[in-house]
């Protein structure tokens, strides 16, 4: 019998410094792939590695050999012992592996749970295999299944609905405020990682015009540079504000570089546009005050992390309906790999039928010289007729009791009643 | 005439259950089926009120039970307009259970009609009974969408996530639809306000009598016309907007039914009951 068998470690059962030593790069992958077609106890295999998780996924007649082999493989190739990361793996099989791969797929088991790049990585994954032929039957059907599991899990679930990350979750809140971020305007006051990010997803978003001001005009020229706006002094922000929308501020200035009544008096000469101020920097560079003023918003990086909070925290509720649509998953997909093994059977049951059938005609009718055509084929059909209606309930009872439970024993006594497994039928 | 007036309000009320279900629970088949319901509710409607018509031979408003069947009916109108124009579905939670309870109250009065008189027949009253309906629908939308702006401007304001802030759109959509609203709202204001003046001219002899009603409506009328003011001039847009949208349909209740019942004045005649 054909096994499913999957082993790995990932960020909950590795810390990084071991999952950094047993990451397969691109090469190693392929190799690793061409080295396992030579074992004869595994008929298929995939490698996943990312920087969370390493993965081997096979099909084996000889369950613990394969893990053996597994785990001497990736010992010689990293040259680590066995021992020092024996612990840190965990074992799947059957049912257990089916599971566990539709989970990851979906990115229920992954660091933050909806994280959209693991199923990319895991479909790299899959061509790479099929492109080195290693994926047959079995992990075709079940990565195809997988892919379609975690595009319902993506989409009939929120899992990976709302933002998990400082700029996103700006971006969002932009989007309660402004409906589309479409031509806003936006001014970047300092520079730093979070900040830009922000700005590079408002681009993305079809905001408008980009002003950037810095206490280093050139660097100011830089950035605008970068997201094709313009520099602007720090003394012409206020009369910048006037025009801006949305207003991202990160610089090191110990206080508050915007104040309410700075703000206030522009309010009026902006008719009372809303304008979304996000401040990202430590100590913070708006004064909160601003908050008060009607038609303005101000959210600092406290905030922006209670959002990402509850997001985190609505995920986690989604992941349990996600967990449920994995769970459907696995029952029909466990039919049809546990069917798998009837239907060679019946096969092979029919074929010896029809073979015996076959010989035994032709030795009669070569002996009944003086029978006319038509009753040659009565005694095929005759033949025929009596293999079909001999079978029939078999058929049906292999059928119908080879879907539950202990279906091996039936399976395995049918094959042993009419000893398929001695010749290659089917 | 009674049943289907009944079957009418049940409608109504159904579909106000689907739209406050939806509030909560968030299934987009609950509002996607209380809109068909509201339009089947609305199309039926629409055949009494004509039928009603019909027999009279004039505009049925003759009591409040009539008129308030008109509220109901304008209201529910003026909502599915809004569905197409914005897609507020969130705003039926506020304006089916509004209409349907309108027909309840409608229901439940009495019959007190007037004699019909030759002067019911004129268009102009059929124009300004109609804009003056429909205008106050679009100030009562402009009022839900109002409340809607205030409840979600406070949960992004105090950073607290509230029960409406998965379930409400931005804010800057709720102001431009709110805005929208008072605008066609207040354009057939005016148009009702015209076309009552001309009938008062025709009926009465005079433009104005300086009754109650003509009064509190002008009163309502310089409010929204305030508004659009200084949201164009001054900018009075976001919170500002949505709290007069709110007083000015208060304003509109008053003048619609308060001073028919606690003033005097030749509009009581079409409120008695």
């Amino acid at each position: 019998m054909i096994d499913i068998v999957l082993l790995g470690l990932n960020h909950k059962t590795a810390p990084v410094e071991l999952r950094e030593c047993l990451a397969f790069s691109g090469d190693q992958i392929t190799a690793a792939l061409d080295d396992f077609s030579n074992y004869p106890h595994l008929s298929e295999m995939i490698l996943v590695s990312t920087c969370n998780r390493v993965e081997i996924l096979m099909t084996t007649s000889d369950r613990l050999l394969a893990i053996q082999t597994a785990k001497q493989y990736i010992s010689e190739i990293k040259r680590i012992p066995v021992s020092e990361f024996e612990n840190a793996l965990y074992i799947h099989t059957g049912e257990d592996a089916i599971r566990h791969v539709f989970r990851v797929a979906s990115s229920l088991d992954s660091m933050v749970v909806g994280e959209p790049q693991i199923l990319g990585q895991m479909k790299d994954a899959y061509l790479t295999a099929t492109q080195k032929n290693t994926s047959g039957v079995i992990l075709n059907r079940l990565l195809h299944k997988t892919f379609f599991v975690a595009k319902r899990v993506r989409s009939e679930t929120g899992i990976g609905d709302h933002a998990v990350s400082i700029s996103y979750a700006a971006i969002e809140m932009g989007r309660k405020i402004f409906g589309s971020l479409e031509d806003k305007k936006v001014l970047l006051i300092g520079a730093g990682e979070m900040a830009e990010l922000a700005v590079e997803h408002l681009l993305r978003n079809r905001s408008g015009d980009v002003f950037v001001a810095n206490r280093t005009f050139e660097r100011g020229l830089e950035l605008a540079k970068r997201f094709k706006g313009r520099a602007i002094r720090l003394e012409e922000v206020s009369e910048c504000l006037e025009e801006v929308d949305i207003v991202i501020s990160s610089t090191g200035a110990p206080g508050f570089i915007l104040t309410r009544d700075q703000v206030k008096s522009v309010m009026r000469v902006r008719k009372n546009r809303p304008v979304f101020f996000i401040d990202i920097a430590v100590p913070r560079d708006i004064d909160p005050e601003i908050n008060r003023l009607s038609n303005a918003y101000v959210y600092d990086i406290d905030d922006l992390k209670n959002v990402i909070d509850e997001n985190i925290e609505d995920r986690n509720r989604e992941a349990v309906k996600g967990e449920r649509i994995v769970d459907e998953a696995v029952i029909q997909f466990r039919k049809w790999y546990e069917g798998l093994d009837v239907v060679p059977t019946i096969v092979a049951l029919r074929a010896k039928m029809e073979h015996i059938a076959e010989c035994e005609i032709q030795k009669t009718l070569q002996s009944l010289k003086h029978l006319t055509e038509d009753d040659r084929i009565a005694l095929q059909r005759m033949t025929q007729a009596m293999v079909n209606k001999i079978l029939h309930d078999p058929t049906v009872y292999l059928k119908r009791n080879g879907c539950y439970g202990d279906k091996s024993i039936h399976i395995d006594m049918t094959r042993k009643l009419f000893n398929l497994d001695d010749e290659t039928h089917g | 005439m009674e049943k289907v007036t009944i079957g009418i309000t049940f409608l109504y009320l159904l579909s106000s259950a689907g739209y406050l279900s939806y509030l909560f629970l968030q299934k987009s088949a609950l509002q996607q089926i209380s809109g068909y319901i509201l339009v089947s509710a609305f199309l039926c409607h629409t055949a009494v009120i004509g039928y009603n018509f019909f027999l009279a031979g004039h505009i049925p408003v003759r009591d409040l039970h009539e008129a308030l069947s008109m509220v109901a009916w304008t209201l529910s109108g003026a909502y599915i307009l809004s569905l197409y124009r914005f897609n507020l579905k969130v705003l039926g939670a506020f304006a089916v259970p509004l209409a349907a309870l309108v027909m309840v109250v409608s229901a439940l009065l009495p019959r007190a009609s007037i004699e019909a008189q030759t002067s019911f027949r004129s268009i102009w009253l059929v124009f300004h009974i109609l804009a003056v309906f429909v205008g106050e629908a679009a100030f009562a939308l402009a009022c839900g969408i109002g409340i809607l702006y205030l409840l979600q401007e406070s949960a992004i304001k105090t950073k607290k996530r509230s029960f409406f802030y998965k379930r409400l759109p931005s804010l800057e959509l709720l102001d431009a639809s709110g805005y929208t609203c008072i605008v066609a709202g207040f354009t057939l204001l005016t148009i009702g306000l015209a076309t009552g003046f001309v009938y008062a001219k025709l009926v009465w002899g005079r433009f104005l009598s300086w009754d109650p009603k003509e009064i509190w409506s002008a009163i309502t009328w310089l409010i929204y016309a305030a508004l659009i003011h200084e949201r164009l001039t001054v900018g009075w847009r976001g919170r500002k907007a949505a709290i007069l949208a709110i007083i000015g349909f208060c304003v509109v209740i008053f003048t619609f039914l308060g001073v028919n019942l606690f003033l005097k004045g030749h509009h009581g005649v079409f409120t008695r009951w």
